[in-house]
């Protein structure tokens, strides 16, 4: 008996099917109580809610969505405004953040101290309170809705939003997206093309030149053998007439809500401090004996930065810059804060009219985690492809 | 050594020449660091102009035009600068929020006794560590408790039927020892079946029954303290309950947690990759809506959390789950060799963990634990969202309070909010970066 009990490979399973007893009951008696709980508020389990009439408005919707259109459609155009903001969210924080990156970098004193100025109060302060400094103390205090303040002339502020033209797009105007596509493919097969003839001839075709001319021009020959499917409707702003009906109206140009940029600026600016560090650490741990060795191989210091550092920083800085993309992702959902339509505020009302609380948490659970299964994913495969091959 | 056509070759050494006058000093500095080509002085003036177009009106808000006194919203009505009278009018909110003003004493005194018990925990050559995280862990939180509750916790007991027993602490104190005299009886059995000496377990098991026994006893003695509720703690009250405590009930789940995912045996560690990788995927909002609707539902009738409690309990799980992730990356630090020396040795997994490879994991993982509380504290805030009115969320509350509203009341208070937060945060990654450098000095 002793010795039955101090072998560990029992004892192990031992141990782990008293585990599983402990964790099936505790689960178990979680869902025993649900279940009564919900019993007794009367509140129907399953997803049954989702066709029901939502009977709220939203303010940005990508798709058709009106007060009765169903929960499921509600819930679905506020997925869709959670991925837009956090689309061009990403966009904005990697720029910026490669920007204030290398700037923490430079030879220059002052240019390195701002950037790290920046990243040190943005990084500490926390990015609800970042958000309500942008939404309700500044958007907030821009003209009402019938003055604005306009930029270059097109771009119009007030506290409706900021008022932009808007493209509107004719009926062959999918020539010019699918041109896009074709341009990608064209500029991969140019690139190769030209890597083989350098090492063919040594010779470096100028293939960066040729790969712009083709992504602009495609799109433009597009544009004109469609026909010129393109419009612009310029926001049209009254001055005088009645009272109500000064201000931007409502059928001309395009008016991204304050909620949107609100959260939008939050986001990218606290992202990218973050991303800022990701990428002056990648940078760092080049070696510089790398840099010195391209020296002395005859590179310029631009091409020791193109061929040699950024390659080998972007293997370092691609894993951590995917973990902030995927941050900022999560990060939106403060979105709720400000009212933005997004998947958890969209949800948070559907929750307080249904009270379906366990379907409505599980709905954003499974967004969440899939978009991270899915990202971790892709950081798998691309982990693999560029991971050094050490012999 | 004058060989013939080397006659001009010097053989004495010239003193050497002061280096040119543009090349030290501030010149020196300027031409090296500002001005070092022509790109890099545009960018200085660039930079210089920004600075000067966006600092001059930053101090002219909140130093030059700011209004310091004034009794209520007539002193900043027509500022142009922020309203510090506002912030100081309010100070008392924003630090305790609703708690009854005769009893912020206990506040007080549960901040200043862990201050003072928190900083010899942090210089490093401070004596009596041990005993001091002892005091942290285990004496403070049940003063804190005490203190900022009131205590006098009404135990009734649960499973005796109440046609044995009325519900009394006393039948509360008979289920402990009868769940006491179980597990002492199951230790027993298992160190008698296996052979293994008993007394070991024995002192183990009752000095941790024992030392519960004692705080449990603790907290339902009646310290003649106004019991205050949690509904109305507020301000940097709930901002420091919640990210400390977060922190604290992490740190042993996350333990646990890392050691779970790196076991040898598949169903835990499966639990604990999933129950990681769960909590890590999600925004902390909807961990917090899933803590303010759905634990609710989760539980038996009759027992009910307030609010703060929902809010600690989730807290502490999402943030167990980050710190699994980093007190893991500490334990893949430690090389195989110290596992195998203690297994040589004849440690169990136990003992293993505890006196070899945690004490050097956990060193290594002090950067990145104080880093995840300089995310959990910043996250404290999230909790507004969830009704709870932390540092912040007093802040708001109070920016919309007819007695002081004016145009600038709301953005003093966030320039106000932002400098707390920006204080505490900045002062945890300084040392975070000195203990690491502390320790990377230590390992060459």
């Amino acid at each position: 008996m002793a010795t039955f009990l101090n072998n560990p490979t029992i004892r192990g399973w031992v141990f782990q099917i008293l585990f599983v007893l402990v964790l099936g009951w505790f689960v178990w008696d979680i869902i025993d109580n649900t279940s009564r709980n919900l019993q007794k508020a009367n509140i129907a389990a399953g997803y049954g809610f989702l066709e029901r009439t939502a009977g709220f408005g939203i303010v940005q919707k990508l798709v058709p969505y009106t007060e009765a259109s169903s929960y499921g459609r509600a819930l679905f155009v506020g997925l869709l405004n959670t991925l837009l903001v956090a689309g061009i969210g990403i966009v904005l924080a990697t720029l910026l953040g490669f920007i204030v990156g290398v700037a923490r970098l430079s030879s220059n004193w002052l240019v390195s101290r701002v950037a790290a100025t920046y990243v040190e109060v943005l990084r500490n302060v926390p990015l609800l309170l970042q958000l309500f400094f942008w939404y309700f103390a500044v958007l907030r205090s821009v003209p009402g809705m019938r003055e604005k303040w306009s930029f270059l002339g097109i771009f119009h502020l007030n506290i409706g939003g900021l008022h932009v033209p808007k493209l509107i797009l004719g009926e062959s105007a999918w020539m010019i997206f699918a041109a896009i596509p074709v341009a990608i493919a064209v500029m991969i097969f140019v690139a190769k093309w030209g890597h083989e003839r350098q090492s063919r001839t040594g010779i470096r075709p100028p293939i960066g030149l040729i790969n712009t001319a083709v992504l602009i021009g495609l799109p433009v020959i597009a544009f004109f053998i469609a026909g010129r499917p393109l419009h612009i409707s310029m926001p049209v702003f009254t001055e005088t007439g009645p009272l109500l009906r000064r201000g931007f109206q409502t059928d001309s140009g395009m008016t991204i809500i304050p909620e949107f940029l609100g959260l939008l600026l939050a986001l990218s600016l606290y992202t990218a401090a973050y991303i800022a560090e990701v990428v002056r650490s990648g940078i760092q741990a080049v070696t510089r004996g790398q840099t010195e060795a391209a020296a002395s191989l005859g590179l310029r210091p631009r091409q020791t930065l193109r061929l040699v550092v950024l390659p080998q920083a972007m293997r370092i800085i691609i894993p951590p810059l995917t973990n902030q993309y995927l941050n900022l992702t999560k990060n939106s959902s403060l979105a709720v804060a400000i009212a933005y339509p997004d998947l958890v505020a969209v949800g948070g009302t559907v929750l307080n009219q249904t009270g379906q609380a366990v379907e409505v948490v599980s709905i954003w659970m499974i967004f969440y985690l899939g978009l991270s299964f899915l990202t971790s994913a892709v950081m798998g495969y691309f982990n693999k492809r560029v991971a050094l091959v050490e012999r | 050594m004058n060989k013939p056509g080397s006659a001009f070759v010097r053989d004495s050494l010239l003193p050497a020449r002061a280096p040119p006058p543009n090349s030290v000093g501030i010149v020196g500095w300027m031409r090296q660091n500002l001005f070092s080509t022509p790109l890099n002085s545009v960018m200085t003036v660039v930079i210089l102009v920004f600075i000067v177009w966006a600092v001059t009106p930053f101090f002219r808000f909140t130093l030059v035009n700011a209004v310091w006194t004034g009794e209520d919203r007539q002193a900043c009505a027509t500022a142009t600068g922020a309203c510090w009278a506002y912030v100081k009018a309010y100070l008392p909110q924003f630090i305790y929020g609703r708690y009854p003003i005769g009893e912020r004493w206990r506040v007080d005194v549960v901040f200043w006794t862990l201050v003072v018990g928190l900083i010899p925990m942090l210089i490093p050559r401070a004596p009596y560590k041990r005993l001091n995280a002892l005091f942290l862990l285990t004496v403070f939180p049940v003063i804190a408790y005490i203190l900022l509750t009131g205590g006098h916790h009404q135990f009734s007991g649960r499973w005796i039927p109440n046609s044995w027993m009325s519900p009394s602490p006393l039948r509360f104190a008979v289920e402990y020892a009868l769940v006491s005299a179980a597990v002492f009886g199951v230790s027993t059995l298992f160190s008698w079946m296996s052979g293994r000496p008993i007394t070991g377990s024995w002192r183990t098991l009752g000095f941790i029954l024992g030392a519960f026994a004692i705080v449990l006893a603790l907290v339902s003695l009646d310290f003649g303290l106004v019991p205050v509720e949690t509904a109305n703690w507020g301000g940097l009250l709930v901002t420091l309950v919640v990210a400390i405590t977060g922190m604290v009930a992490s740190l042993p789940l996350g333990i646990l947690l890392a050691l779970g995912r790196r076991s040898n045996m598949p169903v835990v560690k499966l639990a604990s990759t999933i129950f990681i990788e769960v909590w890590r995927g999600v925004p902390l909002i909807t961990v917090l809506f899933m803590a303010s609707v759905m634990l609710p539902l989760f539980l038996p009738d009759g027992v009910t959390f307030d609010k703060l409690l929902r809010a600690l309990i989730g807290v502490a799980l999402f943030n167990a789950a980050y710190m699994a992730e980093t007190i893991r990356g500490g334990l893949q630090a430690i090389p195989r060799g110290q596992y195998e020396g203690a297994q040589a040795l004849g440690l169990g997994y136990w003992q293993m963990m505890r006196m070899i490879v945690l004490p050097q994991s956990l060193r290594i993982s002090v950067p990145g634990i104080v880093g995840s509380f300089i995310s959990l504290f910043k996250d404290t805030t999230l909790v507004i969202i969830i009704g709870l009115y932390d540092f912040l969320g007093q802040i708001q509350a109070s920016a919309n309070d007819a007695k002081w509203a004016s145009p600038v009341t709301g953005l003093t208070g966030y320039i106000f909010a932002a400098m707390v937060f920006w204080a505490f945060c900045f002062s945890m990654s300084r040392y975070a970066a000195y203990t690491e450098r502390r320790l990377d000095r230590g390992r060459r």
